[in-house]
C-alpha cells in the first residue's frame, strides 16, 4: 500500500487540561439536569446569563485570533469545551459560533474578518445555514441560489437547520452563485418578517430555524467566493465534525453514569440488576465505545491543520462517536424498563441528543463511504 | 537524527540482517500455540540471538541479566519487530509475567536464579493456574500442595498448559490450606520445577488439528520448600498480580514481540486480491464499509494507547484503558480473521493444505488460533465481567 500510515498523535496542552477542568465544573455546576428540562420550553433554549459569563471567561473568543481581540487559540481548545457542553446536555450557539468564526478565517477577506470576528469574539451570536430541505449532507451542491441585478444579488429558496438563528447577529449560508458554491454573509437584521421559522427538533434543547431566502437582496461585499468558498465550506464541516464528536463524547459518558447509577440502585429478583450480565455486558460496550471515541477525538484534535491526516481523522471520530453515543442512548431507555419509557427518564434526552448528533453533518454509514475513498 | 532515531535504524539493520530464514513448517502464531521440536527449537535460537544482540529485557537491571537501558529502547524494538513481522518470542509467560512477578516482588536468589535464564531462553516458563474443573473460577482451584519436611508434596492436575511440554519451571497455584476461612485465603503460589519425578505432561490436541498446550499431572511430586513465593496464603494476590502482567494492564515486561501480529492493512491487502462478480473484492461497497469499520475499531485501539500516556485525558477512570485492552484486541483480531475468511468466496472453506488455499489458509488456521486469546487469560465474558465490575462499579454477578 502507498497509502500514508495513519497517525497516532495524541496531544494535549496544560492549557488543554486546564480548560477542561474548568468547562467540566463548569457546566456541571450551571447546567444540572433541572436546568436543562426548564430551558426545553424557553424561546431561545439557554440563559442569557449563562452566555455572558462564557463570554467573560473568553470561551467565545478561543479560537479567534489575537489581532481581532481573541485569545489566539485554537479548535482543539474549543473541543475541551464542548465535551462537557455534551455530558450536561447544556445548550448554546458556542458550536455554531466555532463554525463561523473557522468560515470566515478560512474563507473570508480581511475586512469581513474585521467586521465580524471581534464582534463574535465578544459574544456576538452566528449561525450557518448550509443545509436544505432534501437534508443532504453534501455542503457542495446548495440549490438556494443568488441571482446578480446590478448591484444587489437576489437570494431564493430554503436553507434549513439554521442552529440558533433567531439570536445570531449574522447568518453564514451557502448558494449556488453563478454556477459554484458561495456563501452569504447575511446579518440578521436585514431578514424580512417570517423569513425564519422554527423546526421542530428531535433534540428539545435545542433551537433550529428554517429560513426562507426568497427576495432577500445582498451586496457583492457579503460575499465569500470560489476557492474561498469551498475553504470556508470544509473549514465548517470540519468544526462540526470535530465539536459534534466532542458533544458526542461528552453525551456518552452522561448517558453512561445515568446506566451505571441505576443498574446499582434498581433491585429485581432480589439482586441489584447489575449484576446481570445481560446488561453489564453492554454497558461494557458502551464505556469501550466511548474510550475509543474519546481517543478518535482527541486524535482528530491533535492533527486539525495537518492536511495529510486530518480529514481521515475527523471523519473516524464523527463515524465512531455519533454511532457509540446513539448505542449508549438507546441502551439507557432499555435498561430502565418501563421508566426509560417515560418523558420524565433523563435517558431520552441523551438519546434525542444523540439522535440529533447522529444525524448532523453525516452519519457513520456516510463517513464511511468516504473513508474507504480516502484510504483505499 | 536524534539519538533514538539512531537507535531505530540500527535495530532495524540488525533485524533485518538477522532474521531467521523461513522455515519448511508453519510456525505458531502465539506462544500458546508451540506444538512441535521443530518449531520450539527454531524460536527458542531466534529469541536467544535476539538476546546476545542485545534487544531483549532491554529495561530490566542489569545485575540480572538485563539491559539496564529505558524502556523506550524496548519499545522501538518490540514496535521493529512487529512491523518487519519477525517470529515472537517464545518463552512469553518468563518474560512477560513470571519475569516481571520475580523481579517485583521475588527474593535477590529468586532473581539470581531465574531472570537471566528467562531472557537467554534456557529455561522455558509454563503457568499452572487452570484445572480441569476450576477455569474461570481461578480461586476454586484443588491441586493441593503438603509441607513435608524441606519439601511440598504436590498431587493434582492442571491444565491447558501453553509450553507445558518445553517448560522447565512452572508458576504454579496450589492449594496448601483446605481448611481456610475462604477459598482464597487456602491458595499457595510456587515457582516449581518440572523436572522432578511424579511430574508429567500430556500433549492436548488444539481444534487446528495441531498441539500446544498440556495436561500436567502430579502424582506425589516433591519440589524444594524454597519453591514457595511469598508465604503460604498468598496464592491468591500474587496469581491476581501475575494477572495484571499476563493482561498488559501493568509494565515492566521484557518486551520484544509475543505474537504474530495481524492488522487490518493485511485483509485490505486481501480483498485487493480477492474477487467477487468478477471485480476486485475491494470495489464492493459492503465490503469497503466492513474494512472502513475494522479500521475505525484499530485505530481506536491504537488511539486508545496514545491516550493512555496523557494523564490529562484518563482521570476519571484511570484503569479503563488497561483493563479493557485484552477484550477489545482479541475480540477484534477474531472477527478480523472471521471476515479475512468471507472475503475468499468459495475457498473460504479450504483448509491449510490444499494447494488453493489462499495463503497457504493462513486465515483460516487463525481464526481458529483466535480464541487462544479470546479464551485464554481469562474469556471475554470474565474480562468483561471484570470491567464492569472493576471500572464501572457495577455489583458482581
Ligand atoms: C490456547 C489456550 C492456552 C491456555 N494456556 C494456559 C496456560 O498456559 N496456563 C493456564 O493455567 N491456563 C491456560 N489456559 C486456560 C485458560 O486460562 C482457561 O481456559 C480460561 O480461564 C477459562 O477456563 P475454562 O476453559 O475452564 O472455561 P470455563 O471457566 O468453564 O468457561 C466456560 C464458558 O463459561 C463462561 N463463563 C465462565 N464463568 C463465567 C462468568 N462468571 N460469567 C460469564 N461467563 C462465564 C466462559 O466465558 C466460557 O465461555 C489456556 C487456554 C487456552 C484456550
Amino acid at each position: 500500500m502507498n497509502k500514508p500510515q495513519l497517525s497516532l498523535a495524541v496531544d494535549f496542552s496544560d492549557e488543554q487540561a486546564m480548560l477542561l477542568d474548568t468547562a467540566t465544573e463548569f457546566f456541571r455546576d450551571k447546567s444540572p439536569i433541572t436546568y436543562v428540562r426548564e430551558q426545553l420550553t424557553t424561546e431561545i433554549g439557554f440563559e442569557q446569563s449563562l452566555w455572558r459569563e462564557m463570554v467573560a471567561l473568553g470561551w467565545l473568543g478561543l479560537a479567534v485570533p489575537e489581532s481581532y481581540g481573541g485569545s489566539g487559540l485554537g479548535l482543539a481548545e474549543a473541543v475541551t469545551l464542548a465535551e462537557p457542553i455534551g455530558r450536561c446536555l447544556f445548550n448554546s450557539p458556542f458550536q455554531s459560533c466555532q463554525m463561523a468564526v473557522q468560515a470566515l478565517l478560512a474563507g473570508g477577506n480581511e475586512q469581513q474578518r474585521g467586521r465580524w470576528l471581534p464582534r463574535l469574539a465578544e459574544g456576538s451570536i452566528a449561525s450557518v445555514a448550509v443545509i436544505e430541505r432534501a437534508g443532504d449532507w453534501s455542503l457542495l451542491r446548495p440549490e438556494c441560489n443568488g441571482i446578480r441585478e446590478g448591484e444587489r444579488i437576489v437570494l431564493s429558496g430554503v436553507k434549513t437547520f439554521a442552529v440558533d438563528a433567531r439570536v445570531a447577529e449574522l447568518i453564514i449560508v451557502s448558494i449556488d452563485f453563478e454556477g459554484a458554491p458561495a456563501l452569504v454573509l447575511l446579518e440578521n437584521a436585514v431578514l424580512p418578517e417570517g423569513a425564519l421559522t422554527r423546526e421542530v427538533v428531535i433534540d428539545e434543547t435545542r433551537r433550529s430555524f428554517r429560513l426562507d431566502l426568497d427576495g432577500i437582496e445582498v451586496i457583492d461585499t457579503d460575499l465569500i467566493l470560489s476557492h474561498a468558498a469551498l475553504a470556508a465550506l470544509t473549514a465548517i464541516r470540519d468544526t462540526a465534525l470535530l465539536l459534534i464528536t466532542a458533544e458526542a463524547c461528552g453525551g456518552t459518558a452522561g448517558v453512561l453514569d445515568i446506566v451505571v447509577a441505576y443498574l446499582n440502585t434498581r433491585t429485581q429478583f432480589g439482586r441489584k440488576i447489575g449484576g446481570y450480565q445481560a446488561l453489564k455486558h453492554p454497558t461494557v460496550d458502551i464505556l469501550i465505545g466511548l474510550e475509543r471515541a474519546r481517543s478518535h477525538l482527541y486524535h482528530a484534535a491533535s492533527v486539525l491543520g495537518d492536511t495529510q491526516h486530518a480529514e481521515v481523522a475527523l471523519r473516524m471520530a464523527k463515524a465512531h462517536g455519533s454511532d457509540a453515543f446513539a448505542y449508549a442512548g438507546d441502551r439507557a431507555i432499555q435498561f430502565h424498563g418501563a421508566f426509560g419509557f417515560t418523558y420524565e427518564c433523563d435517558a431520552q434526552l441523551f438519546l434525542r441528543r444523540a439522535l440529533w448528533c447522529q444525524y448532523q453533518f453525516g452519519d457513520a454509514l456516510h463517513h464511511r463511504k468516504h473513508l474507504a475513498g480516502l484510504l483505499f | 537524527m536524534n539519538e533514538l532515531d539512531e537507535f531505530r535504524a540500527e535495530v532495524v539493520a540488525w533485524l533485518t540482517e538477522n532474521r531467521p530464514p523461513e522455515p519448511d513448517f508453519l510456525l505458531p502464531e502465539s506462544f500458546m500455540e508451540v506444538g512441535s521440536d521443530s518449531q520450539f527449537h527454531y524460536l527458542r535460537d531466534w529469541q536467544q540471538q535476539v538476546y546476545e544482540a542485545g534487544y531483549l529485557g532491554m529495561a530490566w537491571p542489569k545485575e540480572y541479566g538485563g539491559g539496564g537501558r529505558e524502556q523506550v529502547y524496548q519499545d522501538i524494538v518490540t514496535a521493529e519487530m512487529a512491523r518487519l513481522n519477525v517470529p515472537f518470542m517464545t518463552n512469553t509467560i518468563g518474560l512477560n509475567w513470571a519475569g516481571p512477578l520475580i523481579l517485583a516482588i521475588g527474593t535477590e536468589d529468586e532473581k539470581q536464579r531465574y531472570i537471566q535464564k528467562i531472557l537467554s531462553a534456557e529455561e522455558i516458563w509454563c503457568q499452572g493456574f487452570s484445572e480441569p474443573d476450576n477455569g474461570s473460577d481461578l480461586g476454586n482451584a484443588q491441586t493441593k500442595a503438603v509441607r513435608d519436611g524441606d519439601e511440598y508434596v504436590i498431587n493434582g492436575s492442571k491444565i491447558w498448559t501453553s509450553l507445558g511440554s518445553y517448560a522447565k519451571h512452572m508458576i504454579l497455584l496450589a492449594r496448601t490450606d483446605f481448611a481456610a476461612e475462604n477459598k482464597y485465603a487456602g491458595l499457595s503460589y510456587f515457582l516449581a520445577p518440572m523436572d522432578v519425578p511424579g511430574v508429567r505432561v500430556q500433549p492436548i490436541q488444539k481444534l487446528t488439528g495441531e498441539y500446544g498446550f498440556t495436561q500436567t499431572f502430579f502424582e506425589d511430586a516433591r519440589i524444594p520448600a524454597s519453591c514457595l513465593m511469598g508465604t503460604e496464603g498468598q496464592g491468591w494476590q500474587i496469581a491476581m498480580s501475575t494477572l495484571t502482567f499476563e493482561r498488559g494492564a501493568a509494565g515492566g515486561q521484557a518486551g520484544g514481540l509475543s505474537m504474530v501480529v495481524v492488522g487490518v492493512a493485511d485483509v485490505v491487502e486481501l480483498a485487493r486480491h480477492a474477487m467477487r462478480d468478477g471485480q476486485p473484492a475491494i470495489e464492493d461497497p459492503h465490503i469497503r464499509d466492513e474494512l472502513v469499520k475494522f479500521l475505525i475499531e484499530e485505530q481506536g485501539d491504537r488511539l486508545c494507547e496514545s491516550r493512555s500516556r496523557v494523564t490529562a485525558l484518563c482521570s476519571e477512570r484511570p484503569g479503563s484503558i488497561a483493563l479493557s485492552g485484552k477484550l477489545r484486541g482479541t475480540e477484534l483480531r477474531r472477527r478480523l480473521c472471521q471476515f479475512a475468511i468471507s472475503l475468499q468466496g468459495a475457498n473460504g472453506a479450504l483448509w491449510v493444505g490444499d494447494r488453493d488455499a489462499v495463503a497457504g489458509g493462513k486465515w483460516q488456521r487463525s481464526y481458529l488460533n483466535a480464541f487462544s486469546a479470546t479464551i485464554g487469560g481469562g474469556t471475554s465474558q470474565v474480562q468483561a465481567n471484570i470491567v464492569g465490575e472493576r471500572v464501572l462499579g457495577l455489583p458482581k454477578g
